[in-house]
């Protein structure tokens, strides 16, 4: 078991310090560099706090969809060959809500500020 | 060196320059280059811009239209009234800058928020719609007989190639084999009527100012096809930059789009702009991920390219808003 600080607080740490510190002192192009950086760096931090639930949660749900165990990502392939071929698709009872459950959790990781999302969330935007 | 090279360039076709000065690179990728400089004259400078691909660049990637085309094209444009700058040179072997050509610099604003966002457009934003449906009826009026050659398209050969790219990557996602699915059961066939079609009519290749359109950019995706196509690309949700109640570009609706574009006499089919418009949302999400798939294999291993394969997600939303949305949201 390694120790604390935990990878969350330190990539918080360094995006802080980048965004309060080091920011207001660059210009330019590097300038949107840095800014592009420092959106990587929150997304990993977002990412870390709220992978292992929705993968949970995915995984059950393609589970559930399937009739298979497996892993995500073997799950996750199956579910693409299958709506290729047409033997799922949107009249599949689980599966418009799966895709749903699915893209929200991956733009709550991405671009939690993305207009469509807050939408859908119901914050209005 | 390069503003030696543009200088010899330039006094070879215009008269009573006697060089360039300001040279600066804007931006491109690997295998185009945009460079603005200024004209140095007696009577006054002229603002120019110069796009390329250097020497030792010749082989286009298998979409672009090449850049020979690109200034026919403009040239075109310019002549059927749609805003564009002019074509100044277009570059041969002697001139040693690679293929290419010069044109006139247009001042005014191409970065999206500051379109929707500044003071200074606030008069224009309620025009803008309506203007670009006049602008693409008279690209789409332009004689195909004067066209240079150019990749004639129809919507099964974009949902093949999308496919083929998706499939290439070798990362499943599911919300892209539907909207796969769904393009392929609704593809509506070949348009009765082809037309010429510039294939990236978009925010950042409009340049915009307090007046409205002033010029439109980057002929690189040109093509022949459907004539419904751009309008579907240009309402896709990634363009709205926020604004999602405001389909054409975040400034204005489908209805003043269309109402522009049939006022210049061409009529539009709203179902093939629905389909087309599906379409671009895929194709910017698979465009998304081969800029990841460039940030593993390039050398530059840029951050914003990684970010930009990020945002692919973006587009799986407005697919399912498109094609599977939510009751009462």
């Amino acid at each position: 078991m390694q120790d604390e600080p935990t990878p969350e607080e330190l990539i918080k740490a360094v995006a802080d310090f980048l965004r309060n510190d080091i920011a207001p002192e660059i210009s330019g192009h590097n300038a949107f560099k840095l800014r592009v950086a420092i959106n990587a760096l929150d997304l990993v931090t977002r990412q870390l706090a709220l992978e292992e639930a929705s993968d949970a949660a995915e995984t059950a749900r393609l589970s559930q969809l399937l009739g298979m165990q497996g892993a995500l990502g073997e799950l996750n392939r199956v579910l693409a060959e299958r709506i290729a071929k047409g033997e799922l698709d949107l009249q599949t009872p689980g599966l418009s809500e799966h895709l749903w459950q699915t893209t929200l959790a991956k733009l709550a990781v991405d671009q939690p500020n993305y207009a469509s999302y807050r939408r859908e969330l119901g914050d209005g935007g | 060196m390069m503003e030696q090279a543009l200088g010899r360039c330039v006094a070879s076709w215009y008269p009573g320059a006697t060089g360039v000065t300001g040279a600066a690179r804007l931006s491109g990728g690997a295998s185009q280059e945009t460079w603005s400089f200024d004209i140095v004259h007696p009577d006054g400078n002229m603002a120019a811009i110069l796009r390329r691909a250097p020497q030792g660049y010749g082989a286009a990637p298998s979409r672009a239209a090449g850049l020979n085309a690109e200034a026919v094209l403009m040239q075109l444009a310019h002549d059927a009234g749609v805003p564009s700058p002019r074509v100044l040179h277009v570059l041969r072997p002697q001139d040693e800058l690679g293929t290419g050509f010069v044109m006139a610099r247009v001042e005014g604003e191409t970065i999206p928020r500051k379109i929707l966002r500044d003071e200074q457009f606030a008069q224009a934003r309620p025009k803008l719609a309506r203007q670009l449906g006049e602008i693409l009826a008279r690209i789409h009026g332009v004689d195909l007989r004067q066209l240079p050659k150019l990749r004639r398209m129809t919507a099964a050969k974009e949902i093949a190639e999308l496919e083929r790219d998706y499939r290439s990557f070798d990362w499943p996602r599911p919300v892209f084999e539907l909207a796969l699915r769904w393009l392929r059961d609704r593809d509506p066939g070949p348009s009765e009527e082809v037309t010429l079609v510039h294939g990236d009519f978009r925010h950042g290749n409009l340049i915009i100012g307090p007046d409205g359109v002033r010029a439109v950019l980057d002929w690189e995706l040109a093509h022949t096809g459907d004539p419904m196509e751009d309008l579907g690309w240009v309402c896709v949700n990634s363009w709205r930059f926020g604004e999602i109640d405001k389909p054409v570009g975040g400034f204005g609706s489908r209805e003043e789009l269309f109402a522009g574009y049939e006022a210049a006499g061409r009529r539009v089919d709203s179902e093939r702009v629905k389909f087309w418009e599906v379409m671009g949302t895929l194709r910017w999400g698979v465009m998304c991920c081969g800029m990841m798939q460039r940030f593993r294999t390039s050398p530059e291993h840029s951050i914003e390219r990684a970010m930009i394969g990020r945002r692919s997600s973006e587009t799986e939303i407005d697919l399912l808003r498109l094609l599977a949305p939510r009751r009462g949201v």
